[in-house]
């Protein structure tokens, strides 16, 4: 599988969420994925971003195309070294909260994306990523 | 910051969002309406989502909430316009906004939301009796 | 190993016409050329090309890796022969005897132009090994092509069974007839919701009197397009739901939380009451 990073974008602000989604819009449009397809992954890359600010205490975005034989696909790789999580299972599960928020962002990203990783370590930040193959 | 404009329209509040927000300016969307209600003694709120490209479990929440708040203060809300891929995805995301009337558009928003108006009037008057 | 390859280039260079006539011979012979679907000025072009390109490909030094940078050209030229030949409908094995029909008359050849040279055996046996190799990748090339033909015919065959039909003003009717799985369903979903947005659509009546079986997934996708469809504006009502149907859905303990009617009638009369439209008979006609 061939990877290639097409940028990085910081996420210090709730500004900064929006710019993730303008910016992996623009990178889903140019790949020519479908509008729901689009609309999936902006939406998915939007709550985990939110999650990397709320409670990663901010953190970066790094966007990658991937190409796997004829297939592409664009990964978005969330990072913070905020303090972590904890219990990932339960952290997935619908309706858990620790914000004030729906508590759907973690499984809800999971349903709107064709792959899903998370790797957390209390104290020493949180990783996840997404991919959408075109 | 930038603001988003709340019209009056009989006894009807008006919201157009046009813009992508940002979570802050989606709270202080739901402070200036539910202020709105109140000050302006509107029995609806409309608002118009169609220009929206995504939404997401955040503004999903904003919008639960001012349905909520206006349920309390004694006015109905009703969401329009939302478009098929927005619709799906909040599906998908989990997010029902159970609770929340929608409409196909603002006229027959408008439409709904007398009828609704009517009916709650009427049953208040006939509570007077 | 080069050294064979040199022997073999310079035998299809000293003969390359000859040998260029009795490869489309061997192929007409083994009936490669399905009489008459490739006419015999391509399969001659074809054939020609595919001969240039392996000598260019030997004399530049490629060595039996197929897949090197040198054998560019020569792979191009038999990945457009074979999708050709996957679009045309011909078989994997006829696709592959393109190639292997070139062995009999290249061995031929280069008996008699090595017949006293000591190696020809290690000529011989490199070169049918490096034909081997080429007639696999057309194989591979033509199952490739094959399957995007038979997404492409997926896809469309998709797009042909979920038709949106306008029943009345401001009501929709979709039929579903036949199998639904996830992915028939979710553009079942995306066409329907368009379609209400197109049409100004208020109500939108899914019959699935046509549907075999309902399992945990359709039925989820199921409510998940009437919840969609409800965050629109628009309702649905589901109508045609056998009794088999019905009793898997309790049985699976599904609460569909919809309205169902019995039958698409049914459903049409409670949808011209919802959006305040009657129909009448003439009363002239009694």
């Amino acid at each position: 599988m061939l990877t290639e990073t097409i940028e990085t974008v910081p996420i210090r602000s709730s500004e900064d969420i929006v710019r993730v989604r303008q910016k992996v819009r623009f990178q889903a449009g140019a790949m020519g994925m479908s509008l729901i397809d689009q609309t999936k992954f902006i939406t998915a890359a939007s709550e985990i971003a939110r999650n990397t600010f709320e409670y990663g205490g901010g953190g970066e975005l790094v966007m990658e195309t991937l190409r796997d034989g004829a297939r592409r696909g664009l990964r978005l790789t969330f990072l913070d070294e905020g303090p972590g999580i904890a219990d990932i299972e339960q952290a997935m599960r619908d309706h858990f909260t620790t914000g004030g928020g729906l508590g759907l962002g973690l499984g809800g990203a999971k349903r709107l994306v064709n792959e899903f990783d998370i790797e957390s370590r209390p104290g020493e930040g949180t990783r996840i990523s997404l991919i959408r193959w075109k | 910051m930038d603001k988003i404009p709340i019209l009056k329209v009989g006894k009807c509040l008006l919201v157009t969002i046009q813009i992508d927000m940002h979570d802050r300016l989606a709270m202080a969307l739901q402070d200036d309406l539910t202020n709105a209600i109140v000050t302006s003694r509107a029995k609806g709120v409309l608002i118009d989502v169609s220009a929206l490209e995504i939404v997401d479990s955040f503004i999903g929440r904003m919008l639960s909430n001012i349905a909520s708040a206006s349920r309390v203060l004694d006015a109905v809300t009703i969401v329009v316009g939302m478009r098929p891929h927005v619709a799906i995805t909040l599906v998908e995301l989990g997010v029902q906004l159970s609770g929340i009337q929608t409409a196909r558009n603002v006229d027959k928003g408008l439409e709904t939301i007398s009828r609704l108006i009517e009916q709650s009037e009427s049953t208040d008057a006939y509570g007077d009796d | 190993m080069p050294a064979n390859f040199d022997a073999l280039a310079n035998a299809i260079e000293q003969s390359e016409k000859d040998l260029l006539s009795r490869w489309i011979a061997a192929l007409t012979a083994v009936g490669a050329t399905r009489s008459g679907q490739t006419s015999d000025k391509d399969l001659k072009d074809a054939c020609g090309r595919f001969l240039k390109e392996l000598r260019r490909a030997l004399q530049n030094g490629a060595s039996e890796d197929i897949a090197s940078e040198q054998w560019q050209d020569a792979r191009d030229v038999l990945e457009e022969i074979s999708a050709a030949r996957a679009l045309r409908g011909y078989s994997p094995v006829e696709t592959a005897l393109f190639v292997f029909s070139l062995k009999e008359p290249l061995f031929d050849l280069l008996r008699q132009t090595l017949a006293r040279e000591k190696h020809m055996a290690d000529v011989l046996v490199a070169s049918g090994a490096l034909l081997d190799r080429l007639g696999l990748f057309t194989t591979e090339v033509y199952q490739k092509s094959r399957e995007e033909v038979i997404k492409r015919q997926q896809d469309e065959l998709l797009e042909l069974s979920t038709p949106v039909i306008q029943l009345w003003d401001k009501i929709l009717a979709l039929p579903l007839i036949g199998t639904l799985d996830s992915a028939r369903t979710q553009i079942v979903m995306e066409n329907l919701l368009q379609t209400i947005v197109d049409a100004g659509a208020e109500i939108a009546i899914i019959d699935i009197t046509g549907v075999p079986a309902v399992d945990t997934l359709v039925a989820q996708h199921l409510i998940k397009t009437v919840a969609a469809a409800r965050l629109m504006g628009a309702d649905c009502i589901i109508s045609g739901i056998r009794p088999q149907i019905a009793q898997t859905i309790v049985h699976l303990g599904l609460d569909l939380q919809v309205v169902s009617k019995a039958t698409m009638a049914d459903a049409l009369s409670l949808a011209l009451k919802k959006t305040g439209q009657k129909v009448e008979r003439l009363a002239a006609r009694g």
